[in-house]
Parts: C-alpha cells; sequence; structure tokens
C-alpha cells in the first residue's frame, strides 16, 4: 500500500478511526487541538459520534458514557487538560470500560508552556488519580508508529477491559511524515461487549459502577484489576532496541527524544564509544526485562536515561536494573528539546564516571 | 381482583432512603412512566453521587454510576451512540447544580434527547445535611448552623427558571412531592418529559421538590408541610418551558 503525508495528530485520528472508533469527545487545547478539528470532520462522514464537550471534564465523562454503552471511544488533551480527565479515568479504570486516551504532552507544571515535554510520564504510569489503578500506556516516536499505536491500544483496552493511554509529546503530535495507514477494520469483526450497558431490561440488565461500599467486596475487585495488570505486565511489554549487543553505554528514552538519541548512538560509535539505545514503547508495563538483560551483559557499563522531565523514567530504569550498573540521567525542561551533542557529551561524561567508579 | 401491582421497571431490591422520604416515590413515578410508555426494553439510566447513588440497584434496566455532577455528560455519550434508546439522568441538587453545573447547563444548551429527573431536597442528604446550592434563606444545615445568610452563602439557585434562559430545551417542568395531588402532577410531568424524548423532541427536564426529614430535623409530616408552604415559596411549581405548547 502506498503511503501518504500525514501530521501526527492526523495519524492518531486514522489509526482510532480504522480501528473502529466511533465515538470522540475534545476541548481544545494546544498542541492537540488538531485531534478535535479532524474528528469533527471524520466521525459524521462514518456514522460516528464527535461533540465539542464544555470541559475535559465533561469528555472524559462522556467516554465513560460512550464506551460503557459498547462503542470504541477516544478523548485527546494535553498535560493540563489530562490532569482535568483524572477524576474520570480513574471510575473508569474501576468501572473496567475500554477507552483510549491521547496526551500530546505539553510543558508543566501549571500551565506550562505549548512546547513539547515527558513531564506527564508519572501520572500517566503510576496511575494518574486516585485510588490502585494503571493504564495501558504506549509511547509513539513517529508519524506511523502514532497511527499504529493508537490503532493497537483500541485492542489492548477492549482485551483486558483497561484504558489505553497514547502518551506523545509535542513533537510528535505536529510532525508531518509519510504514513502507510492500515485497512479499515469492519466493526463486525470487533468482539462483542457483553458487560455493555446499551439498553437491557429486568435480569438481563447490566450496571457499570465504581461504587463499591463493602470492603468485602472492594477489596477482590481490586485484586482482580491487580491480576489484570500483572497479565498485561507478563504479555504485553515491548521495547525496540538499537545496537545494544556489546553497548558499554546503553542510552534510553522514548517519543521524540529516542530519534535524537539514535542519532547520538550513531554519532558515539563514529567516535568510537559502544553506544547502544533501548526506546520503551510500552511504558506501562514498562519493558524491565530488556534493561535487565543489557544490565546482565559484562559489557554494559552504565545506562543514561534522556527525557524531556527532570527524571520520571529514570526511576523505571533503576528499578529494572536493580543496582546491576549505573544509571545516569539527562533531561532538558520548559519546551527544550536537547540537541545530538548534548546527548553525545552527557553519555561521554556518564561512561567515564561508570568507568572510575 | 387485584388493585395494585408494583411496576417491574424496579427491582426488588429493599430501598434504603430514609422513613418518610420521598426519593422512593420519585423512582416509583420514574419507573412507571417508562413501563406504561413502553420503553423499558431500551433504556439506560445514569445514576448520580448523593442520596441516590444507589439507584442502580433499584431501577430495572442497564444503568451506569456517574462521577459526581457528570450525569449529563455520560447521558450524552450514551444517546448520542445510542439515539433510539431512552436516557433518563438521576441527580439530586449538590449534584446537578453544584459540581455539575456546567455538565447541566451544556446538556441543555446541546439540546441533548435526554430526560433530567432534577432532585431538589434543599439539603446534602448522603454526607449529613451540609448547606446545598438550594437551601433556602434562613434554613439551617450543618455548614450554615444559624441558617443560610446570603451575605455570607449567597442565594438559592433556581435551574428551572436558569435553564429556561436556554433556547434548546424542550420541555422543563417544577414539580413537588408533598401531598397526592401533586404526586399524581409530578408522574404526569415525568411521564410527558420520557414521551417527549422518545418522539425525539430534545431535551426534557423535570425538577422534583423531596423532603429530607432527617436533615431537616423534621417528622415526615412536618417535613412535607414545610416543603408544601416554604420551599415551594423560593421554588414555584410550573411549567417553564413547554414547546409542544408553544411556551417558549
Amino acid at each position: 500500500m502506498s503511503k501518504i503525508l500525514l501530521h501526527g495528530t492526523e495519524a492518531i485520528c486514522e489509526g482510532a478511526i480504522r480501528n473502529g472508533c466511533r465515538a470522540f469527545f475534545g476541548y481544545p487545547i494546544t498542541p492537540q487541538n488538531e485531534v478535535p478539528e479532524y474528528m469533527s470532520v471524520k466521525m459524521p462522514q462514518i456514522g460516528g459520534t464527535f461533540v465539542q464537550a464544555e470541559s475535559e471534564v465533561a469528555a472524559i465523562n462522556m467516554v465513560y458514557g460512550a464506551a460503557g454503552s459498547g462503542v470504541r471511544a477516544m478523548t485527546s488533551s494535553s498535560s493540563p487538560g489530562v490532569s482535568l480527565k483524572q477524576e474520570g479515568i480513574s471510575y473508569i479504570a474501576c468501572a473496567r470500560i475500554p477507552c483510549v486516551v491521547v496526551n500530546i504532552m505539553r510543558a508543566g507544571p501549571g500551565l506550562g508552556g505549548i512546547l513539547p515535554a515527558q513531564g506527564d510520564y508519572f501520572q500517566a504510569t503510576k496511575g494518574g488519580g486516585h485510588g490502585d489503578y494503571h493504564l495501558i500506556v504506549l509511547a509513539p516516536c513517529s508519524v506511523q508508529e502514532a497511527c499504529d499505536l493508537t490503532y493497537r491500544a483500541f485492542d489492548l483496552s477492549d482485551r483486558y477491559r483497561v484504558p489505553a493511554m497514547i502518551l506523545a509529546d509535542g513533537m510528535i503530535g505536529q510532525l508531518m511524515e509519510p504514513v502507510e495507514l492500515p485497512p479499515m477494520r469492519s466493526l463486525s469483526e470487533i468482539p462483542e461487549k457483553p458487560w455493555a450497558t446499551s439498553g437491557h431490561y429486568g435480569k438481563d440488565r447490566r450496571v457499570l459502577n465504581s461504587l463499591i461500599i463493602k470492603p468485602e467486596e472492594l477489596e477482590p475487585h481490586v485484586n482482580e484489576l491487580q491480576r489484570t495488570y500483572d497479565e498485561i505486565y507478563a504479555n504485553e511489554r515491548l521495547a525496540a532496541e538499537y545496537k545494544t549487543e556489546d553497548a558499554e553505554i546503553v542510552l534510553t528514552a522514548y517519543g521524540t527524544v529516542a530519534r535524537i538519541v539514535k542519532s547520538a548512538v550513531n554519532e558515539l560509535r563514529k567516535q568510537g564509544i559502544k553506544a547502544g539505545c533501548i526506546r520503551p514503547i510500552t511504558l506501562y508495563p514498562f519493558p524491565d526485562n530488556v534493561f535487565a538483560r543489557c544490565a546482565e551483559r559484562e559489557e554494559t557499563k552504565a545506562f543514561l536515561s534522556v527525557e524531556l522531565s527532570l527524571g520520571q523514567m529514570v526511576e523505571d530504569v533503576r528499578l529494572a536494573v536493580n543496582g546491576k550498573k549505573p544509571v545516569y540521567f539527562y533531561g532538558r525542561t520548559g519546551g527544550n528539546v536537547p540537541d545530538e551533542s548534548e546527548i553525545v557529551r552527557a553519555a561521554k561524561d556518564a561512561l567515564e564516571k561508570a568507568v572510575k567508579a | 381482583m387485584k388493585v395494585f401491582e408494583k411496576t417491574k421497571m424496579l427491582t426488588d431490591a429493599h430501598m434504603h432512603y430514609c422513613p418518610g422520604c420521598t426519593h422512593g416515590i420519585v423512582h416509583r413515578l420514574v419507573a412507571e412512566s417508562i413501563e406504561e410508555l413502553g420503553l423499558q426494553e431500551k433504556c439506560i439510566g445514569i445514576a448520580p453521587v448523593g442520596c441516590a447513588v444507589f439507584a442502580y440497584d433499584y431501577f430495572n434496566c442497564d444503568m451506569q454510576e456517574a462521577a459526581h455532577g457528570r450525569a449529563p455528560a455520560v447521558a450524552t455519550g450514551i444517546k448520542r451512540c445510542h439515539p433510539d434508546s431512552t436516557v433518563f439522568v438521576y441527580q439530586g441538587d449538590g449534584d446537578l447544580a453544584s459540581i455539575g453545573m456546567a455538565e447541566t447547563v451544556h446538556a441543555a444548551a446541546r439540546g441533548e434527547n435526554i430526560t433530567i429527573i432534577f432532585i431538589n431536597n434543599s439539603i446534602y442528604g448522603m454526607t449529613g445535611g451540609q448547606m446545598a446550592p438550594t437551601t433556602l434563606i434562613g434554613q439551617k444545615a450543618t455548614t450554615c448552623q444559624s441558617g443560610r445568610d446570603p451575605k455570607v452563602n449567597g442565594y438559592p439557585i433556581r435551574v428551572c427558571e436558569l435553564l429556561a434562559t436556554l433556547d434548546a430545551p424542550y420541555y422543563i417542568e417544577r414539580v413537588s412531592t408533598h401531598d397526592v395531588k401533586h404526586v399524581l402532577a409530578a408522574k404526569k410531568a415525568i411521564k410527558k418529559a420520557l414521551k417527549f424524548q422518545s418522539e425525539g423532541r430534545g431535551y426534557t427536564f423535570i425538577e422534583v421538590l423531596v423532603s429530607c426529614p432527617t436533615n431537616w430535623h423534621m417528622r415526615p409530616v412536618e417535613a412535607l408541610r414545610f416543603m408544601g408552604e416554604e420551599c415551594t415559596k423560593t421554588f414555584p411549581l410550573g411549567v417553564y418551558r413547554d414547546k409542544s405548547e408553544g411556551k417558549e
């Protein structure tokens, strides 16, 4: 199939639409406005639903209703707006309603700035709202992957009845790249949802609820959620490795940063330094197995996590490496993106420190 | 000879409402109306947060339990995806007129084809009697213990009147449950709203005045009298919008 030139936000929309998304609820916030704009045109053309909600809070609750009634539904926003959605996401996680939430991250905290950042890693991967729960979190690093991972997010979310998040930075959202779109999936191919509240009466009636007032019932429910997360952890961890086989310094990054890190790895190799990169694709579940394997190798001297934050994913890297090798961090914030030379320098520093130690 | 049968739109679950509270009556009016209109086979209800939080145990159809104040947004999501279904929302005054005011106003402004049953007992019942957006001037609550003082607490919000400033709503009426005559009138209004929805006419909103003897610290009969004599002064009963009758 031929490739077409697409904007990152459009690729996310096409990935959703082509895997059966027929309801979208959005609210304007930069830098993701192209998502609701695109969906407002496309949804009516394919018999779907688009509503510009009165707030991010309303939008996520419209997703609760629509996805709860059995339709594949999505909402998108950017960091401050995703904070507002957290209440709804917690209810959705407890009521086990599959859906997809897109976060095109901008710089925070507060209203912050509108340029790319990765400061929402903790919020996305550790639950985000109140209570014990997780989302399946996927991090694209290209426009093609933005499409493919959004497509995949709907299947994963349905399979486990766990909400999924596409965690992309503002750069991925705003890039234009050639994309090969997946074919349009027929709605009849999507598995039935016997739990959906699409209108049943009497003994067939279904209830979607997150109030489980009796402790002897809530604990088993939360444990059941955890069993699902364990299953997701066992089956779905995913990372891309680049030249890690003999690497002395293993860099790690996701999203936009991973692309710059890849260039830095090539430059380091040119300078005679054996560098490699692990790019987590699933941020939850975190692909700790890939890091653990690298940490076991004798050649590996150190890890360096490069992020558009003050150090968030690096905590999961440290847990995965488990003290076997030193783990260093290099990050930029405020909407600034490091260039190749900064990363090369940080990698050399890290390696030097590790060798000295 | 059978003279009465409970509507099948209510389950056999034992209701948790306090003695003298008229929530149970309104549940029955909604359930009977749905059954009498033959809408029960394709019906989805939204339960609120507050005293009616367990409504999903009582209505004998598909139910979703919404976050505090978000029920009209949840209903929007369902109804837009299932336009042939009947979607009703059951909310109290704190849920609808305080934390959920944005969702309330915007669902009405969009003219969502849903029916909202708004229970106004002028108090936060479930949490133990705090001041509501509908608490009357001078009425005591645990967070305004000398009575609601407009200088400190502002004034009660009249939701029917507020929504009637919008173009989209099709039918808005305020009814009461303080005596049999008014209960029968409330049933008529609720049934009319659900019928309008089934005909695809648009947004329908019924505010029902309900008593709260527990948190008003009154005997049930006294509470009914207070509702009829006092609550109706701040919240006048009547039709605020009925496009079928040309009332804009």
